[in-house]
C-alpha cells in the first residue's frame, strides 16, 4: 500500500527526526511504501485557529496541491489531520476548492487510526520495557474521533506496564497560541498535567502529538523531573533492548 | 448589573483567579462533583448520543420559527388573563417591570433565581424606585447579602465560597451567631427568607422554559423557592430571555431532562413547576395578576447569523463543569455574569468586543465544552468564529501579530522560504531552548513568552529530510 508521509511542521523543524524516521519504519515494516513529498510544509492550524483565515486558505491550498497524488495520507499528529478534515469547511464557499479539499480530507489519517482502522493490525511487533501512562491529546479524540486505535496498539507492546493517567481527558495548556497568548492559564493547565503525570509513577509519558508533548515535555524539563516524553511513533518502532 | 462584572482588566481578574486558592479548590471538588453525576445520569439515561441528536433539532427548530412560537405563546397567556410584554432592551424590560411594581404599590418583593434579571440590571432598577428586591435562591441570597458579590456559575452562582464564608456574612449583616454546619447556615436563612415571601406583593421569575401551546412557565429548582415566589405574592412577573421557549409539553419533557441531567446530575431536581395563567375560582393559590416580559436585549440580532447555535443554550453549565480553563481562573475572571465557554461565546456578542475582546482567546478549544453541550452547539467552533470576526471586523488585533501570521501563511505556502525557516531552526532553537539562570526565558515575542515557562527539544530541527532523502537515494519522490 502507498502512504504519503505528512511529518507535520513541529516533527519537521522542531523535533528530531526519530518521529518522523519511526513512523517511516512503523510503516514500511507493515508492508506500506511510504513517500514523502517535500513540498508540504504546514496543516495551516496556527493562523485558523487565531482567526486568520484567509492566511490558512492559502496555506491550505499548497498542501491540498502538495498531496493531491497520494493514496493515503497518515501523519503522526491527530490535531493536524483534524485540520485537514476542515478544510472543506474552510472553502465552504468555493466549490472547486472544496471538493479538492474533501478528496484530501478523505484520504488523511492519524498514524495509529491508519494502523488499525486501514491496516487492521493491532499488534506492531514492538517491545519497550517501560512504566508509561499516555495523553489523550484533545483534537485526536474529540474533533478526529480516535480514542480506540492508539490503546489497542499500545496494549500489544511486550514490556510496558500501563499506568492510566488521572483526568487523562483534560486539556495540557497547549492550544497553539493559546500557549503564549494566555500564558498565566496555560502554565496552571499543564502543572496540572504534570502532576497528575506524576501520580502515576510513568518513567515515560506517551502522546501522539507533538504539540501536547512538546507543551507537556517543555515544562517537566523546565521543572527538572525525571519523565522522559516519547511520541507514540517511537514506542511502537521499538525492538526492545 | 448587566452583562459585564467589576471593571478589572482581564489579566488582573485571571491573575486574582489564579492565586485564590480556596475558589479554586472549591471549582475542582464542584467540576468533579457536577461532572462524575452527569455522566453516571448520562449513562442510566442510554442512547445519550441520540437524545443530544432530538434535543439540538428541538432547539434549532424552535429558533428558526421563533417568531410563531413566541406569537403562539403570547396569545395563549393573554387568552388566559395574563399580560406579555416584548423588551426589545434592558431599558425597555426594566421600564415596564418597574411600572408595574409601582401600579400596585408595592414595595416588597421577592425573586427567584433568574439570569435573565441579572443581565438586565433589573434589581438595582427596582432598587432604585426604592423596592426591597429580595433573592430566595439560598446561593443567591448569600451573594446579595454579601454587598452584591457576581455570581460565578450560572447554576450553582455561590461557587466561590466556603461555609465560613458564609458563616460570617450570615453574622455580619443578619448577626447570625450559630455554627459554620451547613444544615444550621439553611434553616437560619429559611428562617430569615419566610419573612420576606410572606411580605412580598410582587414575586418575580426567571424562566427556564415558556410552553408555547398552552402559555405556560416552567421553573426547574432544587429548594422550591420558585413555587414560593409563585403562589405567595398577588403579583407575578416572569422574565425570559425570548429564545426560552419549546413548543409543546412534549419538548419540554425531552429539554428539562436534559437539563436536569446536564446541570447537577439529576433525574430530575426537586421541584419542576409549570404554571398556566392566573388564579381562577376555586384555586387555593397562585398570582391574581400575571406579566410575562420577553426580552430580546441583542438576541435577535444573533438569530440568522453565524452565531444562532448559541441561542440553543438551555443554560445547565455543562461546559463550564468540563472546562479546563473555568477550572483554574473561576468565574468572576470572565468579567461577565455569563462565564465559562458559553460566557466567552455570548458575552462578546451580547456586550460587544469592546470589553469583552479576550475573552473568545480564553480557551485552548479542547472542545470538551462542545462534547459536554446537551443541545450541540459548537462551542469552541464559535470562539474560532469570534476570534476571525475580531481578526476581520474589528480592527482589535495587534501590529505584530498580523504581520507573523501574513509571515507565516507566507513561509507554509511556498516550500522554498519554509526550507529556508527550517534550516535556520536548529541552531535559533538550541540557543533559546532552556532558561537563562534566573528562571526566565529567552528569546523575544511568542518564544520568549512560551520558554519563560517551559524549555523546547534542544536537538531539534530539519534533520527527517536529510536522512530520508539519504535512504531513499533514487527512490520515489
Amino acid at each position: 500500500m502507498k502512504v504519503s508521509l505528512f511529518l507535520t511542521c513541529l516533527a519537521d523543524v522542531v523535533y528530531p527526526a526519530s518521529v518522523g524516521q519511526s513512523t517511516v519504519e512503523v510503516l514500511e515494516r507493515l508492508g506500506c511504501e511510504v513517500d514523502f513529498p517535500k513540498k508540504q510544509t504546514c496543516c495551516g492550524q496556527p493562523a485558523f485557529n487565531s482567526g486568520f483565515h484567509r492566511e490558512s486558505k492559502e496555506v491550505a491550498q499548497h498542501m491540498i496541491r502538495t498531496f493531491e497524488h497520494a493514496e493515503y495520507v497518515v501523519s503522526p499528529s491527530g490535531s493536524c489531520v483534524s485540520m485537514l478534515k476542515e478544510y472543506p469547511h474552510l472553502f465552504a464557499d468555493d466549490p472547486e476548492w472544496a471538493d479538492r479539499a474533501s478528496q484530501l480530507a478523505d484520504k488523511s489519517y492519524e498514524l495509529t487510526q491508519f494502523i488499525v482502522e486501514v491496516l487492521k493490525v493491532e499488534d506492531v511487533g514492538a517491545e519497550l520495557e517501560a512504566n508509561v501512562t499516555y495523553h489523550t491529546s484533545c483534537h485526536m479524540t474529540r474533533l478526529l474521533g480516535v480514542r480506540e486505535a492508539p490503546m489497542k496498539l499500545l496494549a500489544n507492546v511486550k514490556g510496558l506496564k500501563f499506568t492510566e493517567l488521572p483526568n487523562k481527558q483534560q486539556c495540557c495548556g497547549f492550544g497553539g497560541t493559546f500557549s503564549v497568548k494566555m500564558v498565566p492559564i496555560s502554565e496552571q493547565m499543564v502543572n496540572e498535567k504534570v502532576e497528575h503525570i506524576e501520580e502515576t509513577n510513568a518513567d515515560v509519558l506517551i502522546g501522539a502529538d507533538l504539540g501536547c508533548l512538546m507543551n507537556i515535555g517543555g515544562r517537566i524539563e523546565r521543572q527538572g523531573k525525571p519523565v522522559k516524553v516519547m511520541h507514540i511513533a517511537e514506542v511502537l518502532n521499538s525492538q526492545g533492548s | 448589573m448587566g452583562v459585564r462584572i467589576g471593571s478589572e482588566k482581564f489579566f488582573d481578574r485571571v491573575d486574582k483567579g489564579i492565586n485564590n486558592e480556596f475558589m479554586r479548590k472549591a471549582v475542582v471538588e464542584a467540576q468533579t462533583r457536577l461532572e462524575g453525576r452527569k455522566t453516571k445520569t448520562q449513562e442510566e439515561m442510554g442512547n445519550w448520543e441520540d437524545w443530544r441528536d432530538l434535543s439540538e433539532e428541538i432547539r434549532q427548530h424552535t429558533l428558526d420559527n421563533l417568531d410563531y412560537y413566541l406569537e403562539q405563546f403570547a396569545e395563549n397567556v393573554a387568552k388566559q388573563g395574563g399580560h406579555v410584554y416584548f423588551a426589545e432592551s434592558a431599558e425597555e424590560a426594566n421600564d415596564y417591570i418597574t411600572n408595574v411594581v409601582k401600579k400596585k404599590n408595592a414595595k416588597n418583593i421577592i425573586k427567584s433565581k433568574s439570569m435573565v434579571t441579572e443581565e438586565i440590571g433589573m434589581n438595582e432598577a427596582l432598587e432604585g424606585t426604592g423596592c426591597n428586591v429580595v433573592e430566595s435562591d439560598l446561593g443567591e441570597w448569600i451573594l446579595q447579602l454579601d454587598d452584591h458579590d457576581p455570581p460565578s456559575h450560572i447554576v450553582v452562582p455561590a461557587l466561590h465560597k466556603n461555609k465560613e464564608q458564609i458563616r460570617e456574612t450570615f453574622h455580619e449583616k443578619r448577626q447570625y451567631s450559630n455554627s459554620s454546619d451547613p444544615n444550621e447556615l439553611a434553616l437560619f436563612a429559611r428562617e430569615q427568607l419566610r419573612k420576606d415571601f410572606l411580605s412580598a406583593e410582587v414575586g418575580i421569575t426567571g424562566c427556564n422554559f415558556a410552553v408555547a401551546e398552552s402559555g405556560s412557565v416552567s421553573l426547574v429548582t432544587n429548594e422550591g423557592n420558585a413555587r414560593l415566589a409563585t403562589t405567595l405574592p398577588e403579583t407575578q412577573i416572569t422574565v425570559m430571555g425570548m429564545e426560552r421557549i419549546v413548543p409543546t409539553w412534549k419538548e419540554l419533557d425531552i429539554l428539562v431532562s436534559m437539563l436536569c441531567r446536564s446541570a447537577v446530575g439529576q433525574k430530575l431536581t426537586s421541584y419542576i413547576t409549570g404554571l398556566t395563567a392566573v388564579k381562577e375560582e376555586g384555586d387555593v393559590d397562585g398570582p391574581e395578576e400575571f406579566h410575562v416580559v420577553i426580552v430580546d436585549n441583542g438576541r435577535s440580532k444573533i438569530l440568522g447569523t453565524k452565531y444562532q447555535s448559541a441561542l440553543q443554550c438551555i443554560r445547565c453549565a455543562a461546559c463550564i463543569n468540563v472546562c479546563p480553563v473555568y477550572r483554574h481562573v473561576g468565574g468572576h475572571s470572565y468579567g461577565s455574569i455569563y462565564p465559562g465557554p458559553i460566557g466567552a461565546v455570548l458575552t462578546p456578542l451580547l456586550d460587544g468586543y469592546e470589553d469583552h475582546k479576550e475573552l473568545p482567546y480564553a480557551s485552548s478549544l479542547c472542545a470538551a465544552c462542545t462534547e459536554a453541550c446537551p443541545v450541540k452547539i459548537p462551542l469552541h467552533e464559535l470562539l474560532v468564529e469570534h476570534r476571525k470576526d475580531i481578526v476581520e471586523k474589528t480592527g482589535k488585533i495587534g501590529f505584530a501579530e498580523k504581520m507573523a501570521m501574513k509571515g507565516y501563511a507566507k513561509a507554509a505556502s511556498n516550500p522554498n522560504l519554509y526550507k529556508m525557516g527550517t534550516n535556520m531552526a536548529p541552531s535559533y532553537i538550541k540557543s533559546i531552548a532552556k532558561s537563562e539562570e534566573d528562571g526566565k526565558g529567552k528569546g523575544v515575542g511568542p518564544v520568549k513568552l512560551w520558554t519563560n515557562i517551559r524549555d523546547l527539544p534542544e536537538s531539534g530541527g530539519s534533520s527527517f529530510r536529510k536522512w530520508f532523502e539519504n535512504r531513499n537515494k533514487g527512490g520515489d519522490q
